[in-house]
C-alpha cells in the first residue's frame, strides 16, 4: 500500500503536505487500515455515555499537573526549619515534603493553582467514576459481553481511591498524617501479621523516615501506570465491544445508531475536554482546597477535630466512626475488634458492587450478548439493590461526616452516629422495597399508557353528562420504547428424575438459583408488559379508556 | 560533682535534701501565694462592688444564690475570678436562658461594659480569682504567630479545628467558633476554662503563650485572614470540600455534557 501511495503522486505533481505527511506516517506506521476500520465507528448520543469522558479527561488533567507538581516536590523526611513566605509558619520544624508543598504553593509561579486543579480534578475523577459506574449499573450495561471492562472500571475506582490517598499524604500536614495514623492503627488492628505490616510499610515505627518517599513512587509511578494501562484496556474494549444504546426505534441489539468517531465525535470529544479543564480550573481558580499552610506540619502529638479524609475515602471513616470500641483479649492478646471489623467491611462494601454483573448473570442464566441498555425501572430487583447499595454508602459518608451534623444542624453527635448505627442495617431494606414498588409502579405506568394512550389533560363532557379525561394514542415509535425490553420467566427447578426414572439429587445452589430467580422475576416481582393481543384488542373496540 | 556524687549515700543525705526541698516549697509559696491582706476599702472600689451587688441581685441570685455560694441551678461564683464575668457576660453566655440545651451557647449581650465591670468586681470581692487581662497580655504587640499557632495545633486544635472553626463535642455539646471572638475573651476563657473548656492558667500556658495563640488566631481566623487559595469553603477540610467537588465540579461538567449531547449534527436535513 505505501509503495503505491509513493509512485502515484509523482505523475501527478507535488501531493498536499498533508497528504505527503500521512504517507510518510502510514509507511512506518501502518495507520490506514487501523484508521479506516475506526474513524467511522458510531457511537450514539446520550449525555450519560459522557460521563466516563469527564472521568478520563480529569484523569488526563491530573497527569498533566501532576507532573508540574512533581517538578518541584522533595519526597523527603528530613526535617527542616521553615523560612519561605508563609508568615504563620515561620522558624516551624517540619518535614521537606510540608516545606517543599508550602514552596511550591506561596513561592513557585502557578503552584498553587496547579495544586488546586490537580486536587479537585482528583475529587471530581473519582466522582465520575462513581457516577459513570451507577449509570453502567442501573442501565445493565455490565451484561455480557462486558463484564470484564466492568471488572477494568472497578480496579479504576479502586485504585483511584488509593492513588488519592498516597497523593493526599504527601504533604506531610497535619491532616494527611492523621489519616496515615488511622492507616496505621486499621493494619496494626490485623491479628498476628498487623504489627509486622505496619514495621514493613513504614520501616520501622510510626511514621519513619521513609513513607513520604514510599507513598510518593507509589502515587506517581505505580499506581496511576496500572491506572494508565486499566484505562487503556477499558477503551480498547469499548470500542471492541461497541457501545450500548438506549432501546428505540431502528436500535437493535445488531447495529449502533449514532453518529461517527471522525468528525462528529472527535469534535465533540476533543471540545468536551476543553469544556471539562476549563470547569476544573475554574474551580480550581476560584474554590480553596486542602490548604496544608492552615493545617501545619504533621508531628504524631497533635490532632485536630473534623479530621476526614477526602470524600472516596469517607466510607472507611464512616464505618470507624459508628463502630463501638469493641475490644476483646484472646489468649493474652489484644483484638482490637472496633478497628478490625471496620477494616474487614472496608473490602466488602466494594466487593459487594463489584460481583454483582457475575451473581445476576447466574441467576438469569442468560447467556446472550446485550447491547441494548434497560431502563432502571425494567429491572426492578437490580435497581433496588443499587439503590440499596448507594443508601449503605451514603449512610457511611455520613457516618464519616458525623461531627459536622452535629454542629451543622445543632444535633448531638451521639445521635448522629447512633442514626448512622440503625441506617447501617436498616437504611439499605427500606431503600431496596421503596425503589422496587417505584419500578413497579413505573412499569405499571408505561403498560398503562401503551395500552391507554397519554393523559392529554382534556377534560370532556359527554352528552349524558359523564367527564372523560381524552386519552391520546402512543406513536409507533414510543409503543416500540416502552415495550422493547425482554422479560425474563422465573426459572424452575428442572425435573426432578433422570431419563431413567431414577431421582435426581437437586443441588443446593440450584434451588437457590431458583429461589433468586422468582424474587428477580416472579410474579409481583415484575409487571408483565403489554401483549400484541392485548393491545390490539383495547384499540380495536371504540373505547376511549 | 565528683564530691556530691560521692556524698549522696551519706545517712544524713536524705534528711538534707528534704530540708533543702522544704525551704524550697515554703520559700516558693510565700513569694507567690496570694496576698492575705484584705483590698484597701477606697471608695470608688467599693462604690463599684455595691453597684456590682445591685446588679447580681437583680440578675444572677436566682441561680447562683444570694450570695454567689451557688444552687441547683447555678454553680458557686465564690473564687472565678472577674475574668470568668468578663468573659461570661461579656460574651453574652450569662444570663443563661432558664432551660438551657446541652451548653449555655454565645448570645447577644445584655449588660454594657460599665455594668459588666461592676458585676465583675463583685464577683472577684467573693474570693480570689483570676482578673481581666489588660490590653498589652491579649495585644499583638510582640506575638509570635507561629510560635502561637503550633500551641494552637499542640492545645486547642483537637476541639477548635485547625483555625479555630469549633467543633462537636458529646451529646450536644461544642467546642465554638473562635472567628470574630473579642482578643480579650479568647484570653479570659483560657484562663478561667468555661464550661466544657479546660482552663489554662499561668501556669500551664503562660501568658505570653496565650498572647502567640490570639495572635495566631487573628492570622488564620479573622477578617483579616487572606486565603491565598480561594474561597474557604468554611474551613472544614474535605467535607465541604467533597460536597462542592459533587455539588459544583461534577453538577457542572454533568449540565456541560446534557448540553453538549443535545447538541447533536443532524443527519438529515428535516
Amino acid at each position: 500500500m505505501s509503495t503505491a501511495a509513493n509512485e502515484t503522486p509523482r505523475s501527478r505533481g507535488k501531493a498536499p503536505a498533508g497528504e505527503r505527511i500521512a504517507d510518510w506516517a502510514d509507511g512506518r506506521l501502518g495507520i490506514y487500515s487501523l484508521a479506516k476500520s475506526n474513524m467511522r465507528k458510531i457511537f450514539p448520543d446520550h449525555w450519560s455515555f459522557m460521563l466516563g469522558e469527564v472521568c478520563m479527561y480529569s484523569f488526563i488533567i491530573i497527569i498533566l499537573t501532576g507532573v508540574y507538581l512533581t517538578l518541584f516536590f522533595h519526597p523527603s523526611m528530613n526535617e527542616v526549619e521553615y523560612h519561605g513566605s508563609y508568615v504563620p509558619l515561620q522558624g516551624q520544624l517540619m518535614s521537606e515534603a510540608f516545606s517543599s508543598t508550602l514552596h511550591i504553593s506561596f513561592d513557585v509561579r502557578g503552584g498553587l493553582l496547579m495544586r488546586q486543579i490537580h486536587h479537585w480534578a482528583a475529587l471530581i475523577f473519582l466522582a465520575g467514576m462513581f457516577v459513570h459506574m451507577m449509570r453502567v449499573f442501573f442501565t445493565g450495561a455490565f451484561r455480557k459481553p462486558r463484564e470484564i471492562n466492568w471488572l477494568f472500571g472497578f480496579l479504576l475506582f479502586v485504585l483511584g481511591m488509593f492513588t488519592g490517598f498516597t497523593g493526599y499524604s504527601l504533604p506531610d500536614d497535619l491532616l494527611s498524617g492523621t489519616g496515615v495514623r488511622f492507616m496505621e492503627g486499621a493494619i496494626l488492628s490485623v491479628p498476628i501479621v498487623g504489627t509486622y505490616l505496619s514495621f514493613f510499610l513504614f520501616g520501622g515505627q510510626f511514621p519513619g523516615h521513609d513513607f513520604v518517599a514510599r507513598f510518593y513512587s507509589i502515587h506517581i509511578l505505580l499506581l496511576p501506570g496500572i491506572m494508565l494501562g486499566l484505562m487503556v484496556g477499558h477503551l480498547i474494549l469499548v470500542f471492541y465491544h461497541k457501545h450500548t444504546q438506549f432501546a428505540g426505534p431502528g436500535k437493535s441489539n445488531k447495529n449502533v445508531v449514532g453518529m461517527p468517531l471522525l468528525p462528529v465525535y472527535m469534535a465533540k470529544a476533543g471540545g468536551f475536554f476543553f469544556l471539562v479543564f476549563g470547569v476544573i480550573a475554574a474551580i480550581a481558580a476560584v474554590a480553596q482546597i486542602n490548604p496544608i499552610w492552615a493545617m501545619g506540619p504533621y508531628r504524631p502529638d497533635q490532632v485536630s477535630t473534623g479530621a476526614q479524609p477526602d470524600w472516596y475515602m469517607g466510607f472507611s471513616e464512616g464505618l470507624i466512626r459508628f463502630m463501638p470500641g469493641w475490644e476483646i483479649n484472646f489468649w493474652g492478646h489484644t483484638l482490637v475488634l472496633g478497628v478490625f471489623i471496620p477494616l474487614v467491611i472496608f473490602p466488602l462494601v466494594l466487593v459487594a458492587i463489584a460481583v454483582y454483573p457475575f451473581i445476576e448473570s447466574w441467576v438469569t442464566g442468560d447467556k446472550r450478548e446485550h447491547h441494548i441498555l434497560d431502563r432502571p425501572r425494567n429491572a426492578p430487583t437490580r435497581t433496588g439493590l443499587g439503590v440499596a447499595w448507594m443508601t449503605l454508602y451514603l449512610t457511611l459518608l455520613v457516618g464519616g461526616g458525623n461531627d459536622l451534623w452535629a454542629t451543622h444542624f445543632h444535633l448531638s453527635i451521639n445521635a448522629v452516629t447512633w442514626f448512622v448505627r440503625i441506617a447501617f442495617f436498616v437504611g439499605p431494606v427500606i431503600a431496596f422495597l421503596v425503589t422496587k414498588r417505584i419500578c413497579l409502579g413505573l412499569q405499571r405506568r408505561d403498560r398503562d399508557k401503551v395500552l391507554h394512550g397519554r393523559e392529554t389533560g382534556i377534560i370532556k363532557r359527554l352528552p349524558h353528562g359523564e367527564f372523560i379525561e381524552v386519552h391520546e394514542p402512543l406513536s409507533q415509535e414510543q409503543l416500540h420504547t416502552l415495550t422493547a425490553h425482554h422479560q425474563y420467566e422465573p426459572a424452575e427447578i428442572g425435573p426432578t428424575v433422570d431419563e431413567n426414572g431414577v431421582e435426581r439429587k437437586v443441588p443446593a445452589s440450584e434451588k437457590l438459583r431458583v429461589k433468586l430467580s422468582s424474587a428477580y422475576y416472579g410474579e409481583d416481582n415484575q409487571i408483565p408488559k403489554p401483549t400484541v393481543d392485548e393491545y390490539k384488542e383495547i384499540t380495536s373496540g371504540h373505547g376511549h379508556h | 560533682m565528683k564530691k556530691l556524687s560521692a556524698r549522696r549515700r551519706h545517712p544524713l543525705a536524705a534528711v538534707v535534701v528534704l530540708l533543702l526541698a522544704l525551704a524550697a516549697t515554703g520559700g516558693l509559696y510565700a513569694a507567690f501565694a496570694p496576698a492575705g491582706k484584705a483590698q484597701a476599702d477606697d471608695s470608688a472600689q467599693s462604690l463599684t462592688i455595691q453597684e456590682g451587688k445591685k446588679l447580681y441581685e437583680v440578675g444572677c441570685a436566682s441561680c447562683h444564690g444570694t450570695g454567689g455560694q451557688g444552687s441547683s441551678d447555678g454553680p458557686s461564683l465564690v473564687g472565678v475570678g472577674a475574668a470568668a464575668v468578663d468573659f461570661q457576660v461579656g460574651t453574652g453566655r450569662m444570663p443563661a436562658a432558664t432551660s438551657q440545651g446541652a451548653q449555655v451557647p454565645r448570645k447577644k449581650v445584655v449588660y454594657n461594659q460599665t455594668q459588666i465591670d461592676q458585676l465583675a468586681a463583685y464577683i472577684a470581692s467573693l474570693g480570689a480569682g483570676p482578673n481581666v487581662p489588660t490590653k498589652d497580655q491579649y495585644g499583638p504587640g510582640g506575638a509570635d504567630i507561629a510560635k502561637g499557632g503550633e500551641l494552637f495545633r499542640t492545645n486547642c486544635a483537637q476541639c477548635h479545628n485547625f483555625t479555630g472553626k469549633g467543633g462537636a463535642l458529646t451529646k450536644g455539646k461544642f467546642a465554638p467558633t473562635l472567628e470574630g471572638v473579642d482578643p480579650k475573651h479568647i484570653y479570659e476563657a483560657m484562663q478561667t476554662g468555661p464550661q466544657n473548656m479546660p482552663s489554662f492558667p499561668d501556669t500551664t500556658l503562660s501568658s505570653k503563650n496565650k498572647k502567640d495563640i490570639i495572635a495566631y488566631l487573628h492570622a488564620v481566623d479573622s477578617s483579616d485572614t487572606t486565603n491565598p487559595g480561594g474561597l474557604e469553603l468554611g474551613g472544614l477540610g474535605p467535607v465541604s470540600e467533597g460536597l462542592f467537588a459533587w455539588i459544583f465540579g461534577l453538577g457542572a461538567l454533568i449540565a456541560v455534557a446534557v448540553w453538549v449531547a443535545a447538541r447533536t449534527a443532524k443527519a438529515k436535513k428535516s
